[in-house]
This record gives structure tokens, sequence and C-alpha cells, in this order.
């Protein structure tokens, strides 16, 4: 006690406060919005278990970004893309996202991947009043005012898979998923499908997300009799999933497994060998023959490499920001309430062919294609559904 | 239930033991020989991954044709990546603080954070996956309708081999002689004339070699990515101590215990909920017995 005095006390509490003075400054947003840029915003998980999927998505955006500012820009200003690592984890997202909002001010962010992301920032975008465009398949049972899902939902994705499976692959059904929203979900909407479809569910199970061992669950399939598996497992458990399938030597031509979160992008991560016969229900497919997807697919090469792959939530993300470009010229404004009003109707020619908004409900009309995969990682196409109207709350 | 079913289930929690086994014994050693709580242990198995997927890279670009060798040298090299890496870790770090377990605990915390993030950098945050060698892909069928993946064949093999060898390196050789003298009394043993430095150097090592070998193995089942070594090091904490913490034989009775338990429930139930009874039972068993399982009553 003998050291406080009024001198140590003022020392310390003045340099306290000039080390917050300075600190705060530079917190203070650079000047918003400089006259010929518009910040965007780009929220997708680079690091953890969801990377594997959804890290790539970045690059789709930023390959349509950089091709709309060497065409000039959206009403004459430049896109800048501000990105953000969500890291596999809910609450990060949702800081995140706040982070884009109030901090940088963005015009729209283009981002999540996994429904319990989606979850965790639309209160953030609903009180901040901000645009999410949300370029993954889901399932659906959600209209906010302020996110366009450009993704399928689930009347495009799973029910017409079930309903292929039922009439060309099988009728026992075993359903495995990872423990989220969106598998519970799906499987929710699946279990009455399949009882439409005259065929029966011989068990349902969940796993963590990341988990990797699956002896006894194959087992149980084994047993169970199933010949259709419905997997939504989700990321890095992906990998071990098909490699212990494929070390139990279970044929994919007696049990037909149908991944609905598999995409050539993921397949590329897990190894092209251990999905080689494994069927997936997309809206999009790498090798689809229309003039977009191939303009699509060789600028992405280019862009980044031979190797890479485009696949369906990468093709969504893509169009995302077209569709973002062709709302703003169409509202000539880039106000979220002015932007959403005139993606009513809106149409593209997009990589996965022509898509429009719905007039009222935030959602695409969209194809449902189911495909094989093949020994080198690409899809080969087996059943093409006619456009289907997008239907986030269907009677089941 | 049908008879394959059963024999499948048994062989099963055969495998996950002898997979927790690989993981822990490692741990066992360096928390219970020499009391280091090492929480850098998921990460020295994520680097023998690594070292794995590295050797499988420059196979496959240097001599494709020999690709089926790949797997067997990519097991020795990930022990002598993950081994020298335990020596200069317990040499330049671990040997400061060994009176004091919570330094140990935040210091070995902070090198899982820099190893996580030199994986990040060097390897991509993605998962990487190394290919299967030939000889080991698929399964032998032992009775129709039992095929039992050459994978985990292999596992439980090598986790056998490893195990004897661990035995026999501390009951039969004069290391291990010189390893139970320290650990028993360190004064003592120094007195005696042994070298305690290099010992403790060498059981750190080796206790990283075989998280090394563990990963390595463990290529064969998932993907690696740098966040892989945070998904193993909660079951073999919890194995390690549920099976009593001086005790190696405890780790493989508990790994043992704990794998039966977790591949049945996973049978009966969803594989959440079973990760959840057996967290649920360990915190019983636990709550009864602290020190472990198979604690020793050796007062030290």
């Amino acid at each position: 006690m003998s050291q406080f005095n009024r001198r140590r006390f003022m020392k310390t509490s003045g340099s306290m406060v000039a080390l917050g003075a300075t600190t705060g400054v530079s917190l203070i947003p650079g000047l918003a919005n400089a006259q010929n840029v518009v910040k965007v915003g780009i929220l997708h998980s680079l690091t953890g278990t969801i990377a594997l999927a959804e890290a790539s998505l970045v690059d789709a955006e930023k390959l349509a970004i950089d091709e709309i500012n060497a065409a000039g820009g959206v009403m004459g200003k430049k896109i800048e893309a501000v990105v953000e690592d969500g890291a596999s984890d809910w609450p990060t997202f949702a800081e995140k996202a706040r982070k884009l909002l109030e901090r940088d001010k963005v015009a729209a962010v283009f981002g999540c991947y996994t429904s319990a992301s989606r979850k965790a920032v639309l209160p953030v975008f609903e009180k901040g009043k901000g645009l999410l465009y949300y370029p993954t398949y889901y399932e659906g049972l959600e209209q906010s005012p302020n996110i366009l899902y450009t993704a399928q939902e689930a009347t495009q994705s799973v029910i017409p898979a079930v309903n292929w499976l039922a009439a060309n692959k099988g009728k026992n059904f075993y359903l495995i998923g990872s423990d989220y929203i969106w598998p519970r979900t799906t499987n929710k909407i699946a279990t009455p499908t399949i009882a439409k479809a005259g065929a029966k569910v011989a068990g349902e199970d969940y796993f963590p997300l990341g988990h990797i061992e699956f002896g006894s669950v194959i087992n149980k399939i084994k047993a169970s009799g199933a010949n259709v598996v419905l997997s939504t497992m989700v990321g890095d458990s992906n990998v071990a999933f098909y490699k212990q399938m494929k070390a139990a030597g279970i044929d994919p031509k007696k049990v037909t497994i149908l991944a609905l979160a598999v995409s050539e992008e993921e397949a590329s991560g897990i190894g092209a060998e251990n999905v080689e016969g494994v069927l997936t229900c997309m809206g999009y497919f790498q090798s689809l023959p229309n003039a977009a997807n191939q303009k699509f697919v060789k600028a992405f090469k280019a862009k980044y490499g031979a190797k890479r792959v485009t696949g369906d939530t990468l093709a969504c993300a893509y169009t995302s920001v077209y569709l973002w470009k062709m709302a703003v010229e169409k509202a000539k404004s880039f106000e979220v309430a002015k932007v959403v009003a005139a993606s009513s109707g809106l149409e593209i020619d997009a990589p996965e062919g022509k898509v429009k908004f719905h007039v009222t409900n935030h959602h695409l009309w969209k194809r449902a294609r189911i495909g094989e995969f093949l020994k080198d990682g690409q899809v080969k196409m087996l059943y093409e559904s006619p456009l289907i109207e997008p239907n986030p709350f269907p009677k089941i | 239930m049908t008879i394959e079913t059963l024999l499948l289930q048994a062989f099963n929690g055969l495998s996950l033991f002898t997979v927790l086994l690989l993981m822990s014994l490692g741990l066992a050693i360096v928390f219970g020989l020499m009391g280091v709580i090492n929480m850098a242990h998921g990460e020295l198995m994520a680097m023998g991954a690594y070292a794995t997927y590295a050797t499988a890279s420059l196979f496959q670009w240097l001599m494709p044709g020999a690709m089926d060798l790949f797997f067997v040298v990519g097991i020795v090299v990930a022990f002598a990546v993950t081994f020298a890496f335990g020596w200069l870790m317990e040499r330049g770090l671990i040997q400061f603080l060994y009176r004091r377990p919570l330094d140990t605990l935040l210091a070995t915390w902070g090198v899982s954070l820099i190893l996580q993030q030199v994986f990040r950098h060097g390897f991509g945050p993605r998962a990487v996956t190394v290919p299967t060698v030939s000889w080991l892909q698929g399964a032998v069928e032992v009775l129709p309708g039992v095929s039992l993946p050459l994978s985990r064949l292999f596992i439980i093999v090598l986790a056998l081999l490893v195990t004897v060898g661990v035995y026999k390196l501390l009951l039969a050789t004069r290391f291990g002689l010189r390893l139970r003298a320290v650990t028993q009394n360190r004064a003592m043993a120094g007195a005696a004339g042994i070298d305690t430095k290099r010992v403790d150097a060498v059981t750190f090592a080796l206790g990283c070699g075989l998280a090394g070998i563990a990963g390595s193995s463990f290529t064969m089942l998932a993907s690696t990515s740098p966040v892989t070594g945070q998904q193993y090091i909660v079951d073999t904490f919890i194995v390690v101590v549920f099976g009593g913490v001086q005790s190696l034989l405890g780790t493989v009775l508990s790994s043992f215990l704990i794998a039966q338990m977790q591949s049945t429930f996973e049978f009966l139930m969803s594989g959440s909920m079973a990760k959840a009874t057996i967290l649920l039972l360990v915190i019983v068993v636990l709550y009864f017995r602290p020190n472990g399982l198979f604690a020793s009553k050796v007062r030290r």
C-alpha cells in the first residue's frame, strides 16, 4: 500500500487512457465505402472439420468477383471482398457475421455451408438488416427475409432422391448422418417419403461431426440387410466412413450408397478410389455439357489449377455473386430491401442450367440430378428431373 | 442377432481396442512413468500421420512403381520423425519443468497449438488422405458373411507387436531397468551412476515415437488434418486416466474395457448417445476410484 500514491496512480491511469485511445482510434472503421468500391463479405470455414467441403467456396466467389470487376464492376463500383473464417465453429460464424455487418458495413455476405452455421448467423442478419446469400443445399423449413437461398432445399433434393432410389435400387433403407440439424431434419423428411414410396427404414444412426470410428455401424448396416444407404455424413467424417466401408468389403452393386453431402470437391479430398460407385444427388455436376458450365469450369481451372474440381456448392456460390449483381442492377441500389425485392422472379443462365428465383419465397427453381462417382472423381449422370418449384415448407 | 454379426462385433471391439491401445501406450509411458502431462500427444500422432503422407507423396513422385512399399517405410519414418521431435522437446522444454505438472500442461498445450499451425502452414487446412497400399486393401473372408478388413487386422498385429516390444523393453533390457530405477527413485538412481537426464530424454522420445506409429497406422482409417490431434487426445487421456496413471497394464485393460463398451453401445444405440454413455460411466467409475481402475497401491 505504501506504493500507492498519487503520482503513480496518475502515471498508470494516464498511460492506460492513452493506450486505450490509440487502440480505439485504430479500430474506427476506415472511411466507409470509398466512392468507387463496394464491400461484400465472404464467410466460410477455412479451417476445422468442415473446411474439407467449405474452404473452396471462397475460390468460386472470388472468381465471380474478379470476372465482374474485369467487366466494369457493379453499377460502376469495383467489388472488394472481405473474407472471414468461421472455423467450423457456429458461435464464430455469428461473431464474424456481426463484424462484417457492423464494422465493415458490407452490402451483402456470401457465406455458410452447414445449416448450423446458417442458424447461428440468422438472428445477426435479421437484427442487423443484412443480406446473406446461402449457397448450400439444406433441409428447408426456413424462409428469412434477410437470406436468399441459392441451392436446393429438401423437396428439390431428398424427396426426388428417395423416390428414385425406391423405384430403381431397393426398398430397405439405412439412414446414417452427422449429428446436427441438417441430417436430422433431412431424415425426418426422408422417413415419411420412404414410407410413401413403399419402402422401409431398417435403421437410423447419427455420429458427432469429426467422428472417425465406423466399425460398429458398418456391422449394423450389414446385419440389417439394408440395400440402400442414405448418407448425410458431412465433412472429415466422410473420409473415414468411405474408407472403412470400402475396407469392410461392402459391394456398391449390392448395397447402393447415396451421399447427400458429397460432391466432386469432397470426393477429391476423400480419394476418388474410395467413393467409386457411390451415388450422389446434387443440382449440378462438373460434367454438365451446357455452355455456361463449360465457360465456368474453364475459368475456374485457369485461375486455380487444372487439378481443381467444381461441385454443386461451388457452382451455387459462383452463381450467387452474379445473382446479387443482377438484382442490384435491376433495383439500381445496394439497399438490402430493394435488392431482395428485385430478386423476385430473377432469371439467370447459370452453370447448372437456366434457373430462376421464386416470386416470393427466396429460393430458386432447381433440377435434382442423381449421378454415380467414377474412378476419376467425376460424376456420370443417371437421372435429371425437370425444374422443381421450391417449397421450403412441404406437407409430408 | 446372427452369429456373423456377433463375430463381426467381437472383431470390431478388438480392432477398437488395439486402436485405443496404440494411441494410449505412448501417453501412458510419458504420463505414467515420468509424470509429464503431454498435451501435444495428439499433435504428435498427427505428425506421424503427416510424415506417412509425405512419404506417400515422395514415393508417388519419385518411384510410383514401388507404391506398395511406402507404408512400411512410412511407419518407420513416422517413428523416426516423432522420436527426434520428442527428444528435442524434452531437452528444450520438458526437462526444465519436471516438478511442475501444471506448467508442463500449459507448455505442452502451447506446443500443440504451435504444431497445429505448422501443419496448417505446411500441409494446408483441408484434410489430406493417405492412399491405402494394395496389400492392405479390402477384406479377408473367414466365414461367409464375416469379412475382416485387412487394414484393421494390420493394426491389431501392429499394436500387439508394439505392446510386446514395450514390455520387453521395460522388463528385459538394461535400458528398461534404468528407466524403472529412475521412475522409482531418481536420487538413488542418479547416485548409482545412471544418467537420469539421458533416460528421461529417451523415455519421452519413445512415448512420442509410439504416438507417431499410432498416427501413421490410423491413416488407413481416416483422413489427417491439423485438427486431427485434437480429436484423438480426448480419448487417449480418458483411457490413460481410467486405467490408472502409473500402470501400463492398467492402460491395456482400460483400453480393452472402453473399446468393448463403445463398440457394444454403438451397436445398440446411436453414435452420439454411445459416446455420452461411455463418458458418464467413466465419470462414475472415477468418482469411486479416483486413481483409476487399476491404480497401483504403491506410495510415492
